[in-house]
């Protein structure tokens, strides 16, 4: 199976590769997948009291190329978002954007599932309720 | 002179000797006869071709000529070995006994007998990927016919005790079967000395083409009998029908050849290359050599470097290093390896694992070319890895709950 230029590109030159405080109030973090199933990304957001939006958005993740290049993608699109327009990204918008085949689909649904546990961490920390998703198909 | 990509793959499949290809090409477009014409001598010579490279593939294994079936390949000679033996002496018993790290064309064959009326006890491993011959005498019963144990794995290398294990099945009076495709050519074997009954084999892991290979079936002490799988013009003493691939053989017989003459001295610098490499690799921090280190074929390594995913590891390398990973990353299953979790890895070792063979023409400065190469991307990845992180910050990451999807 070969992989599209965009993964290729994301894997070789990946984004926002890093750790941000994650004791810190103004950060939420998202930890999905298990080693199990050789997946786990970490999604990181730092997010503007203020505003609500998202200053800056850090990944670390064990995986494989598309798995890599989701996370990498998923932090460029949060940084400059607003909480509300993250939670409107979609993991089919992965798909689209990497060209991911059928058996990478997992990899989008862990981006976007990501993202949201990311939003929830930093929600609860700052006193608000978790919100709640609807599972996810492809689980 | 560096060339790339390299190939370290070849456990899949060997490139092939141009020696062999020298030897197959007159059959193709001059001596085109089909060997089982008897009234001409285009059917004449192809006879002769066929009947020299028969002696060059039964030298190779200590048998004799007539004892050898050529087949499609090894999983053509797993099911008529296996499938053959169990029609064959079904008035005698209906049980086999196999392991659980043998080829698919072995478990899936097993499985299709069970489905049949058949019993099979499938024996676990040891962590070193070896049986327990006491475990296998155990497993013995009255009704058992067959014992199909690998020579040795495709995955980790691992070489079975194949001389101890027939001489139990001896004691019982029970065959032996044994996949040889990844040790015939490359250790030596010899099917009186080592007491095997039945053993399937292929010239494409050898040096030689695809599409060829083939099955020993002892004449005497005792004489074994399979029945065909395949039915039409009786071929092959009535074993396996079809109209030989004349080519094929020829090259067969000659890869054959050339490992009998070449093997000792092939081994002798494939050894000190691939010991190069996992020493080497090995120097990373938290890598895992999987499979037995002394019983093991010369040319090939497994290891599994903890906290990186194999799949995202190949694809650091893939354009330049052809190399396998124990991970499934592609399928949709996302299981890995059945092989390495049947030596009791962890699914997240059993992920991260890369496989290694060697082969003859491989070269001293590709493997240096591979080790600084690996290394790099594994240490890149695990810079990306929150697992790395986690381990590093001295988190146990069997305490974690992860969301299991």
């Amino acid at each position: 199976m070969a992989y599209s230029e965009k993964v290729i590109d994301h894997y070789q030159n990946p984004k926002n590769v890093g750790t941000l405080d994650k004791s810190s109030k103004t950060v939420g973090t998202g930890l999905v997948g298990a080693p199990e199933c050789g997946d786990v990304m970490r999604l990181q957001i730092e997010v503007d009291d203020a505003t609500g939006m998202i200053t800056d958005a850090k990944f670390k993740t064990f995986g494989c190329g598309s798995a890599i290049a989701s996370s990498s993608l998923a932090t460029e699109w949060l940084k400059g978002k607003s909480i509300d327009e993250a939670l409107t990204v979609d993991n089919m918008d992965f798909v689209e954007e990497l060209n991911l085949p059928p058996v990478k689909i997992h990899c989008s649904v862990l981006a976007e599932d990501a993202i949201k546990a990311a939003i929830n961490d930093y929600r609860v920390k700052n006193g608000k309720e978790a919100i709640k998703f609807e599972e996810s198909l492809v689980h | 002179m560096l060339k790339l990509p390299i190939y370290l793959d070849n456990n899949s499949t060997t490139p092939m000797d141009p020696r062999v290809l020298e030897a197959m090409t007159p059959y193709f477009l001059n001596h085109y006869g089909n060997a089982a014409s008897r009234n001409h001598p285009f059917g004449w010579e192809a006879e002769e071709a066929v009947d020299y490279a028969r002696e060059q593939v039964a030298k190779l294994i200590g048998a004799d000529p007539k004892e050898i079936i050529f087949t499609s390949g090894a999983t053509e000679g797993d099911n008529l070995g296996i499938k053959g033996i169990y029609e064959m002496y079904a008035s005698k018993g209906n049980h086999i006994i196999t392991a659980t790290t043998e080829h698919k064309a072995v478990l899936d064959t097993c499985k299709h007998i069970e489905k049949t009326g058949g019993e099979v006890t499938y024996l676990q491993v040891q962590p070193d990927g070896l049986i327990d011959l006491k475990e296998l005498e155990a497993a013995i019963k009255p009704t058992t016919i067959l014992i199909a144990i690998m020579y040795a794995n495709n995955e980790i290398g691992t070489v079975m005790p194949i001389k101890e294990i027939s001489a139990i099945a001896r004691k019982h009076g029970v065959l032996v079967f044994t996949d040889g495709t990844q040790a015939v050519g490359k250790i030596p074997v010899d099917v009186n000395k080592d007491g095997i009954d039945l053993m399937a084999f292929t010239a494409h892991k050898m040096y030689g083409p695809k599409g060829v290979g083939a099955l020993y079936v002892r004449r005497k002490n005792p004489r074994v009998k399979v029945t065909a799988q395949i039915d039409g013009g009786g071929h092959e003493r009535g074993m396996r029908s079809g109209t030989l691939n004349v080519p094929g053989i020829v090259g067969f017989g000659k890869a054959c050849e050339i490992c009998m003459t070449d093997m000792e001295a092939d081994n002798k610098r494939i050894v000190v290359m691939r010991d190069k490499l996992e020493t080497e690799l090995m120097k990373l921090e938290e890598a895992y050599i999987n499979g037995s280190t002394e019983h093991r074929l010369p040319h090939v390594t497994n290891i599994s470097f903890k906290h990186v995913e194999g799949e995202g590891l190949l694809m650091g390398f893939n354009k330049n290093i052809a190399l396998s990973s124990g991970s499934a990353c592609t399928s949709a299953s996302l299981e890995p390896s059945y092989v390495l979790k049947a030596l009791g890895l962890g699914d997240d070792l059993a992920h991260s694992s890369l496989r290694f063979g060697l082969s003859r023409f491989t070269k001293d400065e590709e493997i240096d070319y591979t080790i600084k190469a690996i290394s790099e991307t594994v240490l890149k990845l695990r810079e990306m890895s929150p697992l790395w992180e986690m381990y590093k910050e001295g988190i146990d990451l069997s305490t974690i709950e992860w969301a299991h999807h």
